[in-house]
């Protein structure tokens, strides 16, 4: 049950962006920029950052969501998604990507861990200041996101399905068109 | 030294801001909207919510340029010290206190979040809409201040340069940046 009352057909954080559509804009515009927009990092990298910071905060909706979109956008290899979450030094990702989910996961616990000698060694794999700063903000907006969504008890189904789905989804439109679509509905319901 | 070519003279956020202005844009939406748009909350409350978190998350800027918003505000800053250090004996109302206890919870964990909380919040007169805007306003400085110390940045100690900020912050909000000239650095700290 929510602490609040949130629209019961939306789980997770879509619960909380329709129970709030001025905060809901900004929060999807950060996460389109930073996951969809134009990057030298690949969309599947940077989602498989944003799974393993919310997997890392045990947080079920976002690193399923999140996991699946990564899924979706590398040929639906679920098994790298879940090598990630467990332990990404054995996955088979690019060792830049692994340096850069060392970063992320020292900002998951607090931002004062990163040390030079991290970000030399992204560095040293060709990692840009951009992509520094990006991981960097995608691990520190996940911080967000994650309580968020654990922090107004929103609904997290336990439902493989339904995250690949909604997955391929978000992977094909982006996730403020996506959002457009359900804040639209329930204002629409709400008004009703 | 920050960890990435950050402008230089720009403290805290305002450097990373500068960085990349594309995600600097919703991120002073996010927080114009929860600190400084019309609310239930007073802005000064929720100014110490945000301090109260970056304190607990030891992130010096946020913690001393919010804490000089919430002062300005409120004309105290007897009370932001006071909410620092211990929230359930500063001068603060009742319904405050219990925002605060959430808001402490969420830093840590969303999931620590109790419905006893909750409830307790509530027989102080909170709404929906306060509750979900302090669990928000937490959320969000856990990602401010993991921004913020994330990507090193110069982070002064200057009390009057806070000052100036809180001000600023107090009375435009975030949509434009508190700084607007370089802030001139001390000459390098070996």
């Amino acid at each position: 049950m929510p602490h609040i009352p949130l629209p019961p057909d939306l789980p997770g954080i879509r619960g909380a962006m329709a129970f709030r559509p001025e905060t809901a804009r900004p929060l999807n515009a950060l996460v389109e920029i930073l996951l969809t927009g134009p990057s030298t990092l690949s969309r599947g990298e940077r989602e498989l950052i944003a799974t393993y910071v919310s997997s890392r905060n045990c947080t079920t909706y976002c690193h399923s969501i999140h996991g699946m979109i990564a899924a979706a956008h590398l040929n639906g290899d679920e098994a790298l998604v879940k090598q990630v979450k467990t332990d990404f030094t054995q996955a088979a990702i690019s060792p830049k990507l692994k340096t850069l989910l060392a970063i992320a996961g020292k900002v998951q616990q607090d931002g004062k861990l990163v040390t030079s000698s991290d970000v030399e060694a992204a560095r040293r794999l060709g990692a840009t200041d951009l992509e520094i700063h990006d991981t960097v903000l995608i691990a520190a907006a996940f911080c967000m996101y994650n309580r968020y969504v654990d922090g107004l008890g929103t609904d997290q189904p336990d439902d493989e399905a339904l995250y690949r789905e909604r997955g391929r989804r978000v992977a094909r439109d982006g996730y403020v068109t996506v959002s457009e679509e359900y804040l639209a509905a329930h204002a629409e319901a709400a008004h009703a | 030294m920050p960890h990435i070519q950050l402008p230089e003279g720009l403290p805290g956020i305002s450097a990373g801001f500068a960085f990349r202005p594309e995600t600097a844009a919703p991120m002073r939406q996010l927080a114009h909207i929860l600190l400084h748009e019309p609310s239930s909350l007073t802005p000064g409350e929720r100014e110490l919510i945000a301090t109260y978190v970056s304190s607990r998350n030891n992130c010096q800027f946020c913690q001393l340029s919010h804490g000089a918003a919430a002062a300005s505000h409120l004309g105290d800053s007897d009370v932001v010290k006071q909410v620092k250090s211990d929230p359930q004996s500063a001068p603060v109302s009742d319904k405050l206190k219990a925002l605060l206890v959430i808001a402490g919870k969420v830093q840590l964990d969303g999931k620590l979040v109790a419905t006893a909380d909750i409830e307790a919040a509530r027989r102080q007169g909170a709404t929906d809409l306060e509750i979900h805007d302090t669990v928000l306003i937490a959320s969000a400085f856990c990602m401010y201040n993991r921004y913020v110390d994330g990507l090193g940045t110069w982070q002064p100690t200057d009390p009057a340069m806070y000052a100036q900020m809180g001000q600023h912050l107090a009375k435009e909000g975030y949509r434009e940046s508190s700084i607007k000239r370089p802030v001139e650095q001390p000459a390098t700290v070996a």
